[in-house]
C-alpha cells in the first residue's frame, strides 16, 4: 500500500469516507454508537416519551404496588406503585449529567496538565506526574465514600469527589503522547518559527491528542456512570425521590428474588449504558488505532 | 568579501550519557568539537558527512534547538546566546529532512504556513494575503491552503515546509537533508526551487547532506565533517577537483555515479575498510587514523592543525603541507615541537 | 546458460482494490533473472517495484491485491500454479530475501546466532532435513564467514545492538544465505548505510554472485548503485517496464524518454546538473493512460502514444517500450 500512498495530489477517497467505511464495518463501534444514541435520546426526551411522567416525584400509588412487567408498566412497578420504566428513563438523565459534569471538569484539566508535563519536562514533569501518581493510588470509589461521608451525601458532592481524582487518567495518557510528540519535527519547527508556548501546547500538540482523548472519554462515561450508580446504591449519591438507577437497584434489592424486576431491570439499564459507552470507545480506538488508551 | 552573515567559532557539543536507576552521568559523547566556519551573505555553504559526523547537531545549534557546550555562533556580528542574538533568531530558519513529520498532520497547510505570521501578531486579512503569496512563491496551487499534509505528495509537503520557513522572512536558511526522503525527479524540482529562491530573495543557505554529488551542484563552499570535526573546508572546485584529506578523497571515491565521465574524475582511492567508529569512544589523535590507509604513529597521538593549502582551502592532516594539495611522505613530517 | 533463466516473470499484471476502487498497478511486467547474474529493477517510489518483488516472493497480500495475469516461472515451474504449501517450501529456501532496514529487521532481544539458528530450524523442518543444534550452528558460522565477518562465533553471540549498521546488513545477507538459496532478492540493499560502508556491501553482493553462482535481483531507486553493481537493468515507470538492457548499455545509451529524464535528474559529481526534474506526477492507477503510461508527462508524446508501445530494440539485448525512440535518442 505504500506504493499507492505516494500517489499525487488528493487521494480520490477522502479520509472522512475511509473512516466512515471502517467505522460502519466495525460491529463493536456500530452497536456501541446505537446504544449510546438511544440512551442519550431517551434521557433528553424523557419528559415527553415516558409513559408515566408524574411517577418521577414522590407520588404514592398503593393500588399498583409491586406489579410485574406488563403492557401498561413495561418494567413493572416499585414498592410505592411507580412505573420503573419511567424512572429508568429519568435515571439516565441523572447518570449522564453526573458523567458529563465530572468529565467536563476532569478531561480539560487532565489534558492541560498532561500537555504541560509532557512538553516542558523538568520540574513541571516531576511535580505534575508525582502528584498524578499519588492521586492514582486512591481508588475513586473510596475517595467518593470519604467525601460524601464527611460532607452531606448528595449528587454535587459525589461529582466533586469523582472529578477530584478522575483527571489523573487523562494526565497520564496525554503526558505519554505529548512526550513522544515533543521530539517530532513539527514541534521543533514551530519553536524555530517563534510560536508561543500557548500555540505549541494547544494548537500543535493538543489536536494530535484529540483522538486519544475522545476514545478515553467515551470509555470514561461508562466507568463514571458505574461509580455514580455504586455511590447511589450505597445511599451516598443521589437522594430520593430523584430517580436514580443505583438507588432503584438498592431499594428493589429488598424484594429479591420474588419481585426481581424492581432491582434487576434498573441494573440491566446500568449495564446497557455502560456497555454502550465501552463498545463505542473500543470501536473508536480501533478506528483511530490509539494503542496507549487502556 | 563582505562582512560574514554567520560565524561559527570553535563550536562544540558534548552530550552526557546517563544510565542506571538514578540517571547518573556515565560518560559523554563528543558529538561536535572545535568547528569553525563563516558564511557571507548570499552564499550557500555545504556541510558534508556520514552518520555520526555531527552535521545535524551543528544545524540544530545554529537554529537554537540545541545549546552549544563550547564556542559561539555569531549572526550579523552578535552572539546568538546574547539577548540581542536571541531576538534575531527568527531570521534563521530550518527546512527539515522529512516533510512527513515536519508538518503537523492535524493542521492545514495554510495554518502551518501561518504559524510565524501569527507569532508576529499580524491581522487575519494580512496573514491570508501572505499565505497566498508564499504558496505562489513555492509554486503550489492556492487551494492547498485548506488541504492537509496527508493529501500532499512528498515534494508538495517539502514545498509547503519551505513556504512556512520563508514566512518568517529569514536571512539564513538551514537545509537539513531537505531532499533525502524524496525521489530524484522530485529532488531536482525542489533543488531548482531552492536555487531560484536563493537568487530572488537573496537567501543564505547552510546545506547539510551526505550526498556529495548533490552538494557539488548546489553550494559554493563545502566543509567535510568526520566524527564531529571539520577535517577539510574549501570551495567546491577545490574540494571536488583537488580533494586533499585522505577521508575526503575516499568519500568522493565511494560516491556511486551514473556515467564514465564522473567515474573518471573520482580520486583513485581504495574502498575504505571498516566503518565510522561510534562518537561515544572517539579514537585519540586524528579520529580517522583507524581507517586511514596513510596513518602513521603521529596520527594516533595528535589531532592535526588546519593547514592552508590554498586561498580558502584548509585541511587537517599531518601529511599535508601549506600550499600543497598532495600528501607528503611520512618521513617529511616532524612532530610539533620536534 | 540453460534455455530458461532461473527466474522468469512473464506479463505479470496486478490489480488492487481498495474501497471499491480498482487500481491497475502492474501491467505486463516481464523480467528474467538468470543464475550468476546481478539484475536490478530500478524505479522511483510508486512505480510498482515493491509490488513486483512481493509477487515474486509470494507475500503480496491478496486482497487487496489480485494477480490478474501472467506467470512467475522459477526453475521451469509457474509459481502461480503451485499450491500454497509448495510455494512456502520454495520461499525462504530456494529463493530468499535480504531486507532493507538493518536497524529494524533484527529482533533486539535475541542473539544473532539464535535468530539465525531458528530460521534454519524451520527451513530444515520444511525441507524434511534432520540436523541437530550443533550442526545448525556450524552452518550459521559458515554463512557468517561467507559474508566476510571476522570471528563468526563471536558475532553469533552478539545482540543486534552491539553491531554497527554495516555489520547488521551483512547479518541480514547471511540470514538470506542460510538455506543455500539460488535466487536472492535484495530490497534497497545498502541505502540505509553510509556511502563508504555501502561500497563494501555492494562488493560483497558482487562476490556472492560470482563465486556462488547466485541469481540476484536488486530492487532499488539508487541509479548510482545500479551502475556500480548490476549486470542487467530493468527500468520501471508506473507499473510497467519501460526499458531493459545490460547496465553498460543503459548507462551509455539511455533511450526511453523516462529513463533519459530520470538520468538527467540525478546530480552529477561533475557539477553539471540542470535541475529540471520531470513535470507532472504519476498517473492515477485507477484510470491509467490507455497506451504508454509516461505519455502524459512526456515532451515527445504524440497521438500514437495512446496505444501500448511495443518493445523496440535499441542495441544488443537492449530495448525500450516507446513509439518515439528515434526522436528520444536524437
Amino acid at each position: 500500500m505504500s506504493e499507492l500512498a505516494a500517489a499525487p495530489a488528493r487521494p480520490q477517497v477522502s479520509i472522512a469516507y475511509q473512516n466512515w467505511h471502517r467505522f460502519s464495518r466495525n460491529p463493536t463501534a456500530v452497536i456501541g454508537s446505537v446504544i449510546v444514541t438511544v440512551v442519550v435520546l431517551t434521557a433528553v426526551l424523557a419528559p415527553w416519551i415516558a409513559p408515566h411522567p408524574d411517577h418521577v416525584g414522590s407520588i404514592v400509588n398503593f393500588r399498583a404496588r409491586h406489579l410485574p412487567p406488563s403492557a401498561q408498566y413495561w418494567f413493572g412497578t416499585d414498592n410505592v406503585g411507580r412505573d420503573i420504566f419511567t424512572r429508568v428513563l429519568f435515571g439516565y438523565r441523572v447518570s449522564l449529567l453526573l458523567a458529563a459534569v465530572v468529565l467536563a471538569f476532569a478531561v480539560p484539566l487532565g489534558a492541560a496538565l498532561g500537555l504541560i508535563a509532557g512538553y516542558f519536562g523538568g520540574w513541571a514533569e516531576i511535580v505534575i506526574m508525582r502528584l498524578t501518581d499519588i492521586a492514582l493510588a486512591i481508588p475513586p470509589l473510596v475517595m467518593a465514600l470519604a467525601v460524601t461521608a464527611v460532607l452531606t451525601p448528595n449528587l454535587t458532592h459525589a461529582m466533586l469527589a469523582i472529578a477530584a481524582l478522575w483527571w489523573t487518567w487523562h494526565t497520564r495518557l496525554i503526558f505519554s503522547i505529548t512526550r513522544t510528540l515533543r521530539a517530532q519535527e513539527f514541534v521543533e519547527a514551530a519553536e524555530i518559527l517563534g510560536a508561543s508556548r500557548f500555540h505549541i501546547l494547544f494548537r500543535e500538540l493538543l489536536p494530535n491528542c484529540a483522538s486519544a482523548i475522545l476514545v478515553k472519554t467515551s470509555l470514561d462515561f461508562g466507568f463514571v456512570i458505574l461509580i455514580g450508580a455504586a455511590l447511589s446504591y450505597l445511599g451516598l449519591g443521589v437522594q430520593p425521590p430523584t430517580p436514580d438507577l443505583g438507588t432503584m437497584v438498592a431499594s428493589g434489592a429488598d424484594f429479591l428474588p420474588d419481585r426481581w424486576w424492581e432491582s434487576m431491570l434498573p441494573g440491566a439499564a446500568i449495564l446497557f449504558v455502560a456497555l454502550g459507552f465501552n463498545l463505542l470507545g473500543d470501536g473508536l480506538r480501533d478506528l483511530y488505532d490509539v494503542e496507549s488508551v487502556r | 568579501m563582505s562582512e560574514p552573515l554567520l560565524e561559527v567559532i570553535g563550536l562544540g557539543k558534548t552530550f552526557a550519557v546517563r544510565g542506571g536507576l538514578l540517571g547518573t552521568v556515565r560518560g559523554e559523547v563528543k558529538a561536535v568539537g572545535d568547528v569553525s566556519f563563516s558564511l557571507s551573505k548570499g552564499e550557500a555553504f555545504g556541510l558534508a558527512g556520514e552518520s555520526g559526523s555531527g552535521k545535524s547537531t551543528i544545524a540544530r545549534m545554529i537554529v537554537g534547538l540545541t545549546a552549544p557546550s563550547a564556542g559561539a555562533i555569531l549572526f550579523e556580528g552578535s552572539d546568538l546566546a546574547s539577548p540581542q542574538g536571541v531576538a534575531s533568531r527568527r531570521a534563521i530558519q530550518m527546512v527539515f529532512q522529512n516533510p512527513g513529520s515536519s508538518l503537523n498532520p492535524r493542521r492545514s497547510i495554510g495554518q502551518s504556513i501561518a504559524v510565524p505570521l501569527e507569532a508576529r501578531k499580524l491581522g487575519r486579512a494580512h496573514i491570508e494575503r501572505r499565505v497566498a503569496r508564499l504558496l505562489d512563491l513555492v509554486q503550489l496551487p492556492a487551494d492547498f491552503r485548506v488541504r492537509y499534509p496527508y493529501e500532499l505528495s512528498g515534494g508538495q509537503k517539502q514545498r509547503a515546509a519551505i513556504a512556512r520557513a520563508l514566512a518568517a522572512e529569514p536571512k539564513l536558511l538551514v537545509l537539513d537533508e531537505p531532499t533525502s526522503a524524496l525521489d530524484v525527479s522530485v529532488q531536482a524540482k525542489i533543488i531548482e526551487l531552492l536555487i531560484e529562491l536563493g537568487r530572488s530573495l537573496g537567501l543564505t543557505y547552510v546545506f547539510i547532506s551526505h550526498d556529495l554529488s548533490l552538494m557539488r551542484n548546489f553550494v559554493s563552499r563545502v566543509g567535510v565533517l568526520y566524527l564531529g570535526r571539520l577535517i577539510e573546508v574549501g570551495s567546491v572546485a577545490r574540494i571536488f577537483d583537488a580533494p586533499a584529506h585522505p577521508y575526503t578523497r575516499s568519500l568522493i571515491a565511494s560516491v556511486p555515479v551514473i556515467s564514465d565521465a564522473e567515474q573518471a574524475m573520482k580520486p583513485k582511492e581504495p574502498i575504505l575498510e571498516g566503518e565510522v567508529p561510534s562518537p561515544a569512544n572517539l579514537p585519540k589523535g586524528c579520529a580517522f587514523h583507524t581507517r586511514c590507509p596513510y596513518a602513521f604513529a603521529l596520527c594516533a597521538e595528535i589531532f592535526p592543525d588546519a593547514v592552508a593549502l590554498d586561498v580558502d582551502h584548509f585541511a587537517r592532516c599531518h601529511l599535508l603541507a601549506p600550499g600543497e594539495s598532495r600528501l607528503r611522505d611520512t618521513a617529511a613530517v616532524r612532530a610539533p615541537g620536534a | 546458460m540453460s534455455a530458461e533463466p532461473l527466474l522468469s516473470v512473464r506479463s505479470l499484471s496486478v490489480d488492487f482494490s481498495t474501497y471499491g476502487r480498482v487500481s491497475h498497478v502492474l501491467r505486463d511486467v516481464s523480467l528474467d533473472v538468470p543464475a550468476r547474474r546481478h539484475v536490478a529493477l530500478v524505479g522511483e517510489s510508486g512505480c510498482g517495484k515493491s509490488v513486483t518483488m512481493k509477487a515474486i516472493m509470494g507475500i503480496l497480500a491478496q486482497p487487496p491485491a489480485r494477480i490478474v495475469g501472467g506467470e512467475i516461472r522459477f526453475d521451469g515451474r509457474d509459481l502461480l500454479q503451485v499450491r500454497g504449501g509448495e510455494w512456502d517450501a520454495w520461499r525462504g529456501t530456494a529463493m530468499s530475501m535480504v531486507f532493507q532496514d538493518p536497524m529494524t529487521s533484527l529482533n533486539p532481544v535475541f542473539t544473532i546466532g539464535d535468530q539465525m539458528e531458528t530460521i534454519l530450524k524451520y527451513a530444515d523442518r520444511r525441507l524434511g532435513r534432520r540436523r541437530d543444534r550443533r550442526g545448525r550452528l556450524d552452518r550459521v558460522y559458515e554463512v557468517l564467514a561467507q559474508v566476510r565477518m571476522p570471528d563468526p562465533e563471536r558475532i553469533a553471540k552478539s545482540y543486534p545492538i552491539m553491531l554497527s549498521g554495516g555489520m547488521r546488513q551483512r547479518v541480514l545477507i547471511a540470514m538470506a544465505l542460510l538455506t543455500e538459496p539460488r535466487l536472492l532478492i535484495a530490497d534497497e540493499p545498502g541505502t540505509a548505510l553510509d556511502v563508504t560502508t555501502q561500497a563494501q556491501i555492494l562488493k560483497l553482493l558482487r562476490d556472492l554472485v560470482e563465486e556462488r553462482g547466485l541469481a540476484l535481483l536488486m530492487i532499488t531507486h539508487n541509479l548510482g548503485l545500479v551502475r556500480e553493481a548490476a549486470d542487467f537493468v530493468y527500468v520501471m515507470y508506473a507499473g510497467a517496464v519501460v526499458e531493459r538492457g545490460p547496465a553498460v548499455e543503459i548507462f551509455a545509451r539511455p533511450s526511453h524518454p523516462y529513463t533519459r529524464a530520470l538520468f538527467d535528474c540525478v546530480p552529477k559529481l561533475s557539477g553539471e546538473t540542470t535541475f529540471k526534474g520531470i513535470d507532472g506526477s504519476l498517473p492515477d492507477y485507477g484510470a491509467p493512460p490507455p497506451g504508454c503510461r509516461f505519455a502524459p508527462r512526456c515532451p515527445l508524446a504524440v497521438a500514437m502514444c495512446n496505444r501500448s508501445p511495443d518493445e523496440r530494440p535499441v542495441g544488443p539485448n537492449h530495448s525500450a517500450a516507446c513509439w518515439r525512440l528515434e526522436e528520444a535518442v536524437a
